[in-house]
This record gives structure tokens, sequence and C-alpha cells, in this order.
């Protein structure tokens, strides 16, 4: 599903990622390890389609619809509610039975009380799993993830883990690999 | 799907002229266009010898509109079909336009002062238009500073100047209707005002003017290649 | 369809932003009345009726600009603009519908401003009135855009200012004309003009201003 051959990425001078492999076959789960600055956001923004490569060949077979791109930030408007950003995202992405979609992903992250309390107002931990149900909401068959485990709490971390076992794709980018180790069909780790 | 190659492969480039070559013809050029406007040309039967600043002034507004349309050209070629060459040239193009646009306010100011004895005169269109212009693409290079190089650089970069080419029609159409008089042109719609020489020696110093900037051009672009590569080759 | 459906729903997000946050309309309403209060101090006495016209026109534009400069700032601040990019919309939906809602504002704000200009100075006629209308599109179609770029340079609010102005030269004169002139056809048709242009060049590009 990806293919990366001598992929490169350069901001002006700086270059962030050299040479990079990678190939993940559908179904697969590719965990990128390294340390901070070793450019695994960037390449997570490449896979995701928000970065083109400066050098080398990157190979996508999903088109947008079909991507979650959990970020470090997590996309949501503060000053909405988490019912209205997940309605946002749900008619930009033509989410079929969006209601019904929104209301089930607010449950199984534990949010659904929270629904109409504006994002200004929760926790890193809620407005991360706000993120998941963000990334979840139009089932994306490709999962990229930034450092999906930070800001939860152990429950957050559980549903974590049960997502990361579901049929997807997965890119999973983290400085602590050791949750999702057993997990990887690939590994990558950068310098 | 998501596909992307970075590689520009195989593009075809026009034969390049050697920038000796180029540095040369300038000279010649330049030096027969002087030649012609201070030695052969006639005077001028209302403004005398002091006209002779009018062969400068509209040969580099022209020159000025070709740098800035190269620059809205190669802005194009960044966005349209990613060519990794033309941010650059594009770049240098703009600034070489607006070497050329000062040259146009200053030349100007000074035949408005000859002219009509004002060193501004909001009744001339084309000074005008510079002056808009100029601001127009001195923010240009604020915006490309304000932001670190990188694609999004260049990608502001080649819009802006997009914007810039758009503009200088509307604008010119705009101050002509903000007063309604006349610029005086050198072609008229019935055939060139004036005699043989005037126009022979007008060409001359459109076409060196037009070659000067070009080598101008070159001679920075090379320099800035050269600059970014030793840059690289530094932290490769 | 989709594509009006998703102008839509973007333009909502705007205005319901902007409903929550209640800071740039009532900030643009105030400068503007506050604006007029200055120009009747700074035009000398028995100045003509053509510069009070004249100043109206500033006032729009720089009224306008307060307006631009806050348009992009949730998507920055909260990053947000990635997840509109990460959407498979068309990215010059996000532009259209951010220009639709400052155009909101301004509308707004100017539905104020224009009785309250009668009030101070002179009476507005229908020539005036369709070159605002017409204006107030070129502006925020063009304001928006750069709008964006600004808000994602070191210089921010410095910046947007600068690239605006120039491009604004031709809305005003051709507002000024319309508001003047003995024939006001000429200067709506440059407005008309300017504004099918950059409406046409920001719709077709914005693509590039958000996305690599």
């Amino acid at each position: 599903m990806i293919q990366a051959h001598a992929l490169g990425k350069r901001f002006g001078d700086k270059r962030v990622l050299r040479n990079v492999e990678l190939a993940v076959p559908r179904g697969g789960f590719a965990l990128v390890t390294g340390a901070n600055g070793s450019g695994k956001t960037t390449l997570l923004r490449l896979c995701a389609g928000l970065a083109r490569p400066s050098e080398g060949e990157l190979r996508v077979d999903a088109e947008r619809a079909a991507i979650g791109y959990l970020a470090h930030e997590p996309l949501v408007y503060r000053e909405l509610t988490a019912l209205e950003n997940l309605e946002l995202y749900g008619r930009l992405y033509r989410v079929p039975e969006r209601r019904e979609r929104i209301g089930m992903l607010l449950e199984r992250f534990g949010l659904w009380d929270a629904r109409r309390d504006r994002v200004v107002s929760y926790s890193r931990g809620m407005t991360q799993r706000l993120a998941l149900c963000r990334v979840l909401l139009h089932e994306p068959a490709l999962l990229v993830l930034d450092e999906p485990y930070s800001a939860l709490d152990e429950a957050g971390a559980t549903l974590l883990d049960e997502l990361l076992r579901e049929e997807r794709t997965f890119v999973v980018a983290t400085h602590d690999p050791g949750r999702v180790e057993h997990l990887a069909t690939t590994r990558l780790a950068l310098a | 799907m998501i596909a992307a190659r970075a590689q520009f492969a195989s593009v075809r480039r026009l034969p390049r002229i050697s920038l000796p070559a180029l540095a040369a013809s300038s000279l010649v050029l330049v030096t027969l266009a002087l030649a012609l406007i201070f030695f052969v040309v006639p005077n001028d039967a209302n403004q005398g010898f002091s006209q002779r600043i009018f062969y400068f002034h509209v040969s580099i507004a022209i020159t000025a509109y070709a740098c800035f349309a190269g620059g809205a050209w190669k802005a194009l070629r960044h966005l349209w079909k990613h060519d990794p060459r033309a941010d650059l040239e594009s770049y240098v193009a703009v600034h070489q336009g607006v070497i050329f646009g000062v040259l146009v306010l200053v030349t100007g100011s000074i035949w408005a002062k000859i002219s009509w004895g004002h060193w501004w005169l909001w009744s001339e269109d084309q000074l005008v238009l510079f002056l808009v212009l100029f601001l127009f693409y001195a923010a240009y290079f604020m915006l490309r500073f304000s932001v670190d190089p990188g694609p999004q650089q260049a990608n502001f970069s080649a819009v802006y100047a997009l914007f810039g080419v758009v503009l200088i029609p509307v604008s010119f159409a705009a101050i002509r209707l903000a007063k309604g008089l006349i610029h005086p042109v050198v072609f008229t719609r019935h055939g060139p005002n004036f005699g043989g020489w005037i126009l022979a020696t007008y060409c001359v110093a459109q076409v060196a003017m037009l070659v000067f900037a070009y080598t101008l051009y070159r001679v920075e672009l090379t320099g800035k290649r050269i600059d970014a590569r030793l840059r690289e080759l530094r932290l490769a | 369809m989709n594509y009006l459906a998703d102008v839509r729903t973007l333009a909502r997000k705007d205005l319901l932003l902007e409903l929550r946050a209640r800071d740039t309309l009532p900030a643009m309403l105030l400068f503007v009345v506050a604006v007029f209060v200055v120009f009747h101090f700074t035009l000398p006495a028995h100045s003509s009726d053509l510069a009070a016209s004249g100043l109206l026109w500033v006032a729009i534009l720089f009224t306008a600009l307060l307006g631009l400069g806050r348009a992009f700032v949730p998507e920055r601040e909260q990053r947000t603009l990635d997840g509109l990019v990460l959407a498979p919309c068309d990215r010059s939906a996000i532009w259209l519908a951010k220009s639709l809602a400052t155009l909101t504002f301004l509308v707004a704000a100017e539905v104020v401003a224009l009785p309250v200009f009668a009030l101070f100075f002179h009476g507005v006629d229908g020539s005036t009135v369709a070159g605002i209308a017409l204006a107030d599109l070129g502006i925020c179609a063009v304001g928006t855009f750069l709008g964006a770029m600004a808000v994602a340079t070191r210089a921010r609010d410095l910046l947007l200012p600068l690239l605006f102005l120039p491009l604004a030269i031709p809305i005003v004169v051709g507002g000024v004309g319309a508001s003047t002139a003995s024939s006001p056809g000429r200067y709506l048709g440059l407005l008309a003009l300017y504004d099918a242009l950059f409406t046409l060049l920001c719709w077709a590009s914005f693509e590039y201003v958000v996305a690599e």
C-alpha cells in the first residue's frame, strides 16, 4: 500500500529525510522509531499526503478520503463542541449515516457526556480521544498516527490498543515502541 | 492514489547562450545605443536635448515589464510542472524587474523635472503605475523572506508573482480611469510618431536594455545557484 | 454540487466561530465609527463632499483589513488548516468559504457604517452602494487569499497590509470613481473586471497556498 524508495525531504538547505526505504503492504503495520528531530513527523506527513518528496519516489495507494492522519496537534477547533467538530469533518468527508457514526465513536471513546462541551474545556487526554474520533470518522483504510499514545491515560491507551489491532493498514511513529512492538510487520528506525 | 516522483526527468532545454558572449553583446549594444542617443539622433523639436532620457525611460520600462512577465512565467512552471529550477529563476527575474523598475522611476522623475519642472507628476501614468508595481514587488521580497526556505516559500512567491502580472494591466486601466489623460506613446495607431532615426535609436536602445537585463539575470542566477550548491554540499 | 456543500459547511463553521468569539465584528464596527470621527477632525473646514467620499473608501479599506487579518487565525493557531487540507474537498473551497464569511462581516459593518457616514457627512447614492458591493467582493476575495499567506509567515499581521494595499489600488480607484464621477459606469466596470480576474486567480491558485 505504501512504497517509498530513496525518499528524501528538504526544507531549503536543511535535509530532514535522506534515502528512506519503506514498504508497507495492505493490512501491514509499520512502526517508525527515532529520536526527536529524526524526521518521523515529516515522514508521516509525506505518507498522509500533506507534503511532497524532495527526492526519490513515494507511492501511497489510497485516496485522501481513505487516509486518517493523527498529528501532534488534535486538529480540532477549540471554540466548537466535540459534536460540531465531528459534524464538520463528517460533512467534509461525506461520511454516510453521519449522526449515528459520530454518536458511536463518541461513546466508544468515552466522550458522549461531554459532546456538547467546547473543546477548550477538555483535558489533553480528552482532546486526544476526540482527535482519534476525528481520524476514524470516515473509516479510513490507512491510518497514519504520530505519537498516538501521548496524553492518553491508561483507559484511553487501552482503547487505542484495541484500535491498533483492527483490520487496517497502520503507520505509527512513536519514541516508545514497547507497547506496539508485537504488532509491527515492518520496522523503520530513523537516525 | 498518491504517487509523487521528485526526479524531474529529462528537461528539454534551449541551447544556452554562454555568459561571456552575453556580456560582450550587452557591452556592444549598450555602447551603440548610447552613441545613437547622444550623437546621432536629432534634437526633439519641443524639448531639446533633455528629451533623450525618453529613450532610456521607455526601454527600461518595457524591460521591467518583460522581467515581471518572465518571473510570472517561471512561477507558473514551478506551480504547474514542478520544475525544480523555476523558483530561483522566478525570484531572480522579479529581482531584476524591481531594479529596472526603480530605474524607470528615477529616469521618469528626471524627465518630469526637465520637461515640466516637478520631480513627481501624478498625471504621468507610467510613473504612477511603476510606483504601484514597486510597492507590490517590494512586498514580494518581504513575503519571500518572511517564510523559511522550502516548498512553502517557493509556492507563496510563485503565486504572488502571478498576482503581479494580473495587476499590471488592471492597475494601468485604473490609473488611466483615474484621470483620463493619455501618456505620449512612441508608436501611435497611425504608425510611429517620429521619423527614421528616432525609431531606429529607440529599437536599438530597447534591444540593448533587454540583452543587458538578461545578462544581469544570468549573472545573478549563476551566483545564487552556486551559493545554493555550496550550502547543500556543506550540509550533506 | 459537492463543492457548494463543502463551501457551505466551511462557511458555517467560520460564522459559528465568530459567533462564539464575538471579537472581529464588534471591533470592525467600533473601528469604522472611530475612523469617521477622526476624519471629521482631519478634514479641513469647508472641505468638499468629494473629500469625504474619498475618505469613506479609506475607512472601508482599513476596516476590511482589520477583519481580514483575523480570518485565518483559528486555522493557524490551532493548526486545523492541516485537517481541512487532508479532507477530500477541493482546497479552493476553503478560500471561498472564508471569503464569504469575511464578506458577511464586512457587509454587516457597512450596514452600520453607511448610515453613520450619512449622518456625519452626506448621503450615499445608488452608484456608491453598487461600488461598495462590487468592491467588497474584490476586497474579500483577494484579502482572504493574502491573509492565508500572511498568517503562515513570521511577520504575520505586519505583512497583510503590505501585501494588500497595492492590490487594493484599482478597487479604490473604481470605488471613488463610482462615488464621485458623473458617469460611474466605467468605474463600476473596472471593479467588475478586477473582481472577475482576481477571483479566478485566487480560486485557481489557493491550492498552492495551503498544500505543497
